[in-house]
């Protein structure tokens, strides 16, 4: 395999691994103030992901790094052509990161609940931004031989609207869905009712995306060529249905298990039909990015190859321990009287 | 202005703000990973106190160090497009290195370590500290090749229109980001020594906690000593690799505009850029400066006359920036050194006024962290990789003024907004002192 196609492969996992990850977080901060009916309830929800959130950041802080090593020019093009919206992306994960940090530093109701607000509206954002993001890129940008001809409304239109609308929904699914897995009693309960309450939305809009897709993108051109590829989509609808299945048998951990393999095969999806294409161009495909025309030397790609496979098996190692030591159930007693919670 | 000036504005905000939190997270993680594997050891309860104590203080600068990151890391592609384009072949590897083998390790234990108290054992739990200060040093070392690749370009080729790798390791052995890497993480452990010190002498001041400031002054004593020793000797190789490849720079830093074998050093200077000449200087310790940058009397240092004027960086800011930060180098080099005798000989309660001084002393090191970032980046100008690419060719093609400018006021407001919550929960907490958790030893004589 030619090691663009590799990396092409990479770079698609970084990204579902990123959003798998870091979409419950997203998702639980959505409706951390809906959800948490008073303080204890609140500091409960911000400690079901307080170990972890920051590693899971991390999957996007690689997904760029792998961007700009492995697809230099796409890197630099989609960055600067994404300016505003990256931007807005940017403030809202510095706001959300520093909100779990300092929401406790002061025992004051008015700053508690400026911060509770600014989870909130800072968790939406990045899952609409990217939403729209790949809903733009899958559509493909308005670029030719003299750049990009788009701005910033220009991203919302209709279907890059619809998927941000796919990526909040499957966030706040899943979201509730960890949070009914990590605590217990009443919070757990009304977790679960919320998910089953969003999950027909989810359905809906998951049916919509791959209805619009068809005359929006060129998604389906990969799966036409070679049908077998059709188990992607077929397989990430399954796992969308099964996330009810298991709901309805109150079993919450394959419900959730289920939501993190939607969320991948979501963007194995959407990914198989992008390629080779990086961006698209909407105007002309002569000026779309590849990974052919916008990767890294061979020799550049060879060293990352290298190191990708020593040291991503040994992230997923301590990762999946450290998931471990914090498999237990959050609840009110140990987190109020826990000096060291957030 | 144009794109290119705010870009450079932005970046030049964005990373010095980043670069306020980063030298004490370098340093003060690893003091506190000393404390708790004292308290492991001895089992005594005070170092677990002080573990508490400095890790909160650590904590709440450690946030806003995280998300002020990611900022210059989309940065790159968002404002310096060409940029990445033409380098990223051999400058993006660095970044995705240290993101895959430093951050994931940070951010992982930095979580057992805040919430793992009751879930690790005692000793790991001291051990995900140390790796936590461990990762953060790493991540340094690994943005440091990176800066050190665009202070001194090596292994790579210029082929299809960009900047190609071919010797990966050149990179990595590049002894000019090595030696970055050694002056800024020692400044980083200087900044931490000075906080602990400052701190605990407010502390010593009201006359707080004896025992536990004074055990602190200690060891924030020992560590100041040791690394601002290692600043200046680091700081004079870098000021020897900056001689050898970046001559305009070196000019501009001691502002030298003829050509001179056996150059002294003046020691009070006004540069006047306009009419290419110093307008007050001297008096001149001979010879000192062609020692300092090749080791020998008699070197020739090449004057900024030498280079086309499109070629010289900023003259003034190189050079007043750099130097304060040796002056201040040499200021903290006193200040550590008293402060350890005194805390050896036990008399530190006899000098309130040197304690008050250590207060005052803590913004000391943060300036000087701030100005050699100053001295490495305006004076690399007008080149964003030396002699091979101009900043003013560097920037992105698809972005407007009006983008720019709005992102800037936007940074501007948020960091500064961050910066004074910062600011007041460190105070607040560092005031407050440590919680008691074991009934006091020692009369707590608290005044209101
Ligand atoms: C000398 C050290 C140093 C320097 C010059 C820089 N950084 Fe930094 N960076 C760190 C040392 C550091 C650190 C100490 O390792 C931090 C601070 C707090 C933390 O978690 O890690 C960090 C955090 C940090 C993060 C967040 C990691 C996370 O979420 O855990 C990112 C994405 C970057 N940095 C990226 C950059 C980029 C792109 C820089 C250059 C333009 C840069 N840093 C300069
Ligand atoms: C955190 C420590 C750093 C600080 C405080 C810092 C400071 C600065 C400053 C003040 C400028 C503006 C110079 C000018 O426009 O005259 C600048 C520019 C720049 N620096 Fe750094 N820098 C830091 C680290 C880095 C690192 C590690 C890299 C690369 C990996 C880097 C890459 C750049 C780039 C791309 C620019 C923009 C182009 C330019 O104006 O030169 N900087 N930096
Ligand atoms: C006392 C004598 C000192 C000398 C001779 C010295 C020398 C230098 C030189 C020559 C540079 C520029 C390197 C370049 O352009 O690539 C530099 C940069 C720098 N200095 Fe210093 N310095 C001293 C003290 C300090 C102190 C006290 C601090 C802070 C506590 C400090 C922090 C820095 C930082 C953060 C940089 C930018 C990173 C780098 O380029 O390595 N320096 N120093």
């Amino acid at each position: 395999m030619e090691l663009q196609v590799t990396w092409f492969v990479l770079w698609g996992v970084l990204w579902a691994v990123y959003f798998m990850l870091d979409g419950f977080v997203l998702g639980a901060g959505m409706l951390h103030r809906y959800l948490g009916s008073n303080e204890a309830e609140r500091r409960v929800i911000i400690n079901t992901f307080g170990p972890v959130w920051d590693g899971n950041e991390v999957w996007l802080i690689t997904a760029g790094g792998a961007t700009f090593a492995a697809f230099p020019t796409t890197y630099a093009l989609m960055f600067s052509y994404l300016y505003t919206a990256l931007l807005l992306l940017l403030f809202a994960l510095i706001v959300r990161g520093v909100s779990f940090e300092f929401r406790g530093k002061l025992e004051n109701d008015r700053w508690k609940g400026a911060w509770d607000t600014a989870i909130m509206v800072c968790s939406f954002l990045p899952a609409l931004l990217f939403g729209v993001a790949f809903g733009n890129i899958f559509r493909g940008l308005p670029m030719d031989a003299s750049g990009y001809q788009g701005s910033f409304f220009f991203l919302l239109n209709p279907f890059g609207l619809l998927t941000g609308a796919l990526f909040v929904f499957l966030f706040l699914v899943h979201g509730a869905l960890y949070l009914s897995a990590k605590t217990d009693g009443d919070l757990s309960d009304r977790a679960l009712a919320t998910a089953n309450r969003l999950w027909p939305f989810l359905l809906v809009i998951a049916a919509a995306f791959l209805v619009a897709a068809y005359p929006a993108t060129g998604l389906y051109g990969n799966y036409l060529d070679t049908p077998a590829l059709l188990t992607l989509p077929l397989l990430a609808v399954a796992a969308l249905v099964s996330i009810r299945v298991f709901t309805a048998r109150n079993n919450v951990l394959a419900s959730f298990a289920a939501s993190c393999v939607t969320i991948v095969l979501v963007v194995a999806t959407g990914v198989t039909g992008l390629f080779p294409n990086l961006i698209p161009s909407s105007l002309d495909p002569a000026y779309s990015l590849t990974i052919f025309n916008s990767s890294s030397s061979q020799y550049t790609l060879r060293i990352m190859t290298v190191v990708a496979l020593i040291f991503v098996p040994i992230v997923i190692a301590y990762k999946v321990w450290v998931y471990r030591v914090f498999r237990a159930k959050v609840t009110t007693q140990e987190v109020m009287g826990d000096e060291h919670a957030y | 202005m144009d794109v290119v000036a705010l870009s450079r504005l932005q970046f030049a905000i964005t990373s010095m703000f980043h670069f306020i939190f980063v030298p004490l997270t370098l340093g003060l993680s690893i003091l506190v990973a000393f404390m708790e594997t004292r308290y492991v050891r001895t089992g005594n309860e005070l170092y677990k106190e002080m573990t508490k104590f400095w890790g909160k203080l650590f904590l709440i600068n450690f946030a806003l160090g995280v998300v002020t990151g990611i900022t210059l890391e989309f940065q790159f592609g968002m404002n310096w497009a060409e940029y990445s384009r033409y380098v990223g072949d051999i400058f993006g590897a660095p970044l995705a290195i240290e993101a895959t083998l430093a951050f994931f390790l940070e951010s992982v234990f930095i979580g057992v370590w805040i919430f793992g108290w009751d879930k690790v054992s005692k000793t790991f739990h001291a051990v995900s500290i140390w790796i936590v200060a461990l990762a953060t040093n790493l991540s340094a070392l690994w943005i440091l090749l990176a800066n050190g690749w665009m202070q001194k370009p090596v292994g790579f080729v210029l082929r299809n229109g960009r900047a190609e790798m071919v010797d990966f390791m050149a990179m990595v052995t590049n002894p000019y980001g090595l030696m970055k890497f050694a002056h800024t993480i020692v400044s980083g452990y200087v900044l931490a020594g000075f906080f602990v010190l400052g701190v605990s002498a407010w502390h010593l001041l009201r006359k707080n906690r004896p025992d536990f400031f004074g055990k602190s002054f200690r060891i924030g004593a020992v560590f100041a000593v040791a690394a601002i020793l290692m600043v200046v000797l680091t700081g004079d190789y870098s000021a020897v690799l900056v001689a050898k490849h970046q001559p305009a720079k070196f000019a501009a830093m001691e502002s030298v505009w003829e050509t001179r074998k056996g150059a002294g050093i003046n020691i009070f200077v006004i540069p006047d850029p306009k009419r290419e000449c110093n307008l007050v200087e001297g008096p001149c310790i001979p010879n000192l400066l062609s020692y300092l940058a090749f080791h020998t009397p008699d070197g020739e240092i090449k004057g900024l006359k030498a280079f086309p004027v499109e070629d010289r960086p900023p003259v003034t800011p190189t050079f007043i920036s750099f130097r304060i930060m040796v002056g201040l180098g040499f200021l903290m080099l006193l200040l550590a050194a008293v402060s350890l005798v005194k805390s050896l000989r036990g008399t530190l309660e006899r000098h309130p006024l040197f304690l008050r001084l250590l207060v005052y002393a803590i913004p000391i090191p943060y300036i000087a962290n701030q100005l050699g970032w100053l001295v490495a980046e305006v004076g690399r100008q007008p080149w964003i990789v030396y002699g091979v690419l101009r900043t003013s060719d560097a920037v992105s093609k698809s972005i407007n003024a009006t983008q720019v400018v709005i992102s800037l006021a936007g940074f501007t407001l948020l960091y500064g907004f961050l910066g004074f919550l910062d600011v007041y929960l460190l105070t607040k907490y560092a005031r407050k002192g440590p919680e008691q958790t074991a009934p006091a030893v020692v009369p707590a004589a608290k005044e209101v």
